[in-house]
């Protein structure tokens, strides 16, 4: 479904701040995998799927999804096979329109837009419907501005609105990340449930190594740009939060010290 | 009594302007882009139908080619953004210089084309101020209803989208570059469309006309919208709203003259206006805003969870 073929991207290159983000990164996922993917700050996971969304051009290598090299193709080309969520809630959804208005605008993401009336109202039940299953209460708010809502409301509202046309990919970047404990929780459980009932091909970038091993069947380990650590199935399930810190101490030879990680 | 004998042309001037500030709307509004263009198209307008005009082309035809003439100079400052890479401030000054030239080879090198309503059957003339109202009055409420069908189609909320979320914009597919040179280009016709007007109310097209139409545009929008957001915030009551800034404008203006201000000042008022309606927010926020006590905080971060 995705093959990444030695990627590589450095930013601001010939100047001091000159960072190599991808160093060479390799990497296929098969049709229906959820992999989850860890790492250190700066060891180029959101990098990846901005590379993979399109947002710049890499350096060299080349990005397939299902087949066709989209290396090239602008973000809003490739917008048609991807679905995605931010880390940040703000940046999902428009807050200015309406909850159905967003999803109408997802919904027809890959399709030619013409000018007819842009939310139909057969369109509004199926939202309804759709809104209800995230049960929280926003099936009657349909016309409510989505800047009104909470940041886990417009996160799952975000999460909906990339899975409504079902992605080949769906590239979540922390999504969790800024909200709370119990917000968090709820929408990581909405997305295991839209991936299983959808069969998503998913990644999923997450700083909380117990999310990163408790979720999806596969379980990627980037450092420096390029993936360290790759381990799927039966032996994802077996891994324990200790096995990490000491996986990638052995594939990175250095210490596993990062603070955020540790905590979380 | 001078006042009330001024209030007609001031109304038809208002309208007028305030056709103008619906396109400012689109472009500052809609698309978060402060597009400078606006002087340079609304010269343009006024100068290409007053041209026509005069070579013998009917009214409505000359306002529907300042149209497209504005529109032009839309996707010209749109190109400079989005495929030149210049910051779309930058890329409306740059448009407007190129205008003065362009408006003055339209007006054959003089500075002033007249267009006169005894010889000419022209729309719209400040001889009649209640025909020009309902003139006036009858291409707005056009322009509202086509406006409001155009941004509740497919195509119309994703110009929406690219101004309000350009990043949530192209995750969905939306061509963000294209939509801002669309949208500068409706914008810039309607704008120009408001300069066809012009030119035919004042009976001439003047290379100074429109110098400052951005602020007259701004200052428009912000009288307008202070009102219609307490009434309800939605997109035709905004757009009705900013046709009434532009009237209140002119009413203003019109005052102002009679109460003895030299017309000189007059280009400082609006400055002045605009620059306070841009600085109140930001001094609400800034000086008088009371730090919220703990309970508050607590209750926002109450807020922030999936079940408020």
């Amino acid at each position: 479904m995705l093959k990444i073929t030695n990627l590589y991207k450095t930013f601001n290159p010939g100047t001091v701040n000159a960072k190599t983000a991808l160093n060479g990164l390799n990497l296929t996922l098969n049709d229906g995998d959820f992999v989850t993917v860890i790492g250190g700050n700066g060891a180029g996971k959101s990098t990846m799927l901005n590379a993979i969304a399109g947002v710049w051009k890499p350096d060299s290598g080349t990005i397939e999804i299902d087949g066709v090299n989209v290396t090239n193709m602008p973000e809003h080309k490739r917008a048609q096979f991807l679905g995605r969520v931010f880390q940040d809630p703000m940046k999902g959804t428009a807050p200015d329109m309406e909850i159905a208005e967003n999803l109408a605008i997802a919904a027809r993401r890959g399709k030619k837009r013409k000018l007819v009336w842009g939310v139909k109202k057969a369109e509004r039940e199926q939202f309804k419907e759709l809104l209800a299953t995230l049960e929280l209460g926003l099936e009657t708010r349909l016309t409510s501005k989505v800047g009104l809502l909470s940041g886990g409301q417009r996160q799952a509202v975000t999460l909906l609105m990339a899975t409504l046309n079902r992605p080949k990919l769906l590239l979540l970047d922390e999504h969790t990340a800024a909200l709370d404990p119990k917000t968090a929780a709820k929408v990581l459980e909405l997305t295991d449930r839209i991936v299983n009932e959808n069969n998503l091909t998913t990644v999923m970038i997450t700083h909380n190594m117990k999310d990163a091993l408790t979720h999806g069947n596969r379980l990627v380990m980037m450092h420096e740009g390029r993936i360290i650590v790759d381990v799927e199935g039966e032996e994802k399930k077996k891994l324990t939060v200790e096995d990490l810190i000491s996986l990638f101490a052995k594939a990175s030879g250095k210490e596993f010290a990062n603070d955020r990680m540790m905590l979380s | 009594m001078a006042f009330l004998n001024a209030l007609p042309g001031a109304v038809a001037q208002g309208l007028i302007w305030g056709l103008m500030a619906i396109g400012v709307y689109i472009s500052y509004k809609i698309l978060d882009i402060a597009d400078l263009t606006v002087d340079g198209s609304i010269c343009t307008g006024a100068c290409v139908c007053a041209v026509l005009i005069t070579n013998g082309v009917p009214a409505w035809l000359s306002m529907i080619i300042a149209f497209l003439a504005g529109a032009l100079t839309g996707i010209v400052t749109g190109l400079f953004n989005t495929a030149l890479g210049i910051p779309s401030i930058l890329a409306g000054i740059l448009t407007q210089l190129i205008l003065y030239s362009v408006n003055l080879s339209i007006l054959g090198g003089k500075s002033l084309t007249t267009v006169d309503a005894r010889t000419n059957n022209l729309v719209l003339n400040m001889s009649d101020n209640p025909k020009a109202i309902i003139a006036a009055g009858i291409i707005i409420v056009a322009v509202i209803v086509v406006l409001w069908l155009f941004f509740y189609t497919e195509v119309g909320l994703t110009l929406k989208s690219t101004g309000d979320n350009p990043d949530m914009s192209r995750a969905q597919g939306v061509n963000v570059k294209f939509n801002k040179v669309l949208g500068l280009a409706i914008s810039n016709g309607i704008v120009a469309l408001a300069g066809s007007l012009l030119a035919q109310y004042k009976g001439s097209a003047n290379i100074n006309d429109g110098r400052g139409a951005i602020v007259i545009g701004l200052a428009a929008i912000f009288i307008g919208l202070s009102v219609s957001t307490k009434i309800k915030p939605n997109f035709v009551v905004s757009l009705i709203g900013v046709i009434g800034g532009g009237i209140v404008y002119y009413v203003i203006y019109n005052l102002v003259i009679l109460m003895g201000l030299k017309t000189d000042y007059l280009k400082m008022l609006s400055a002045i206006i605009v620059a306070i309606f841009l600085a109140v927010p930001y001094l609400k926020n800034e000086y008088f805003k009371k730090h919220k006590p703990v309970a508050a905080a607590s209750d926002a971060n109450a807020g922030g969870a999936v079940n408020a």
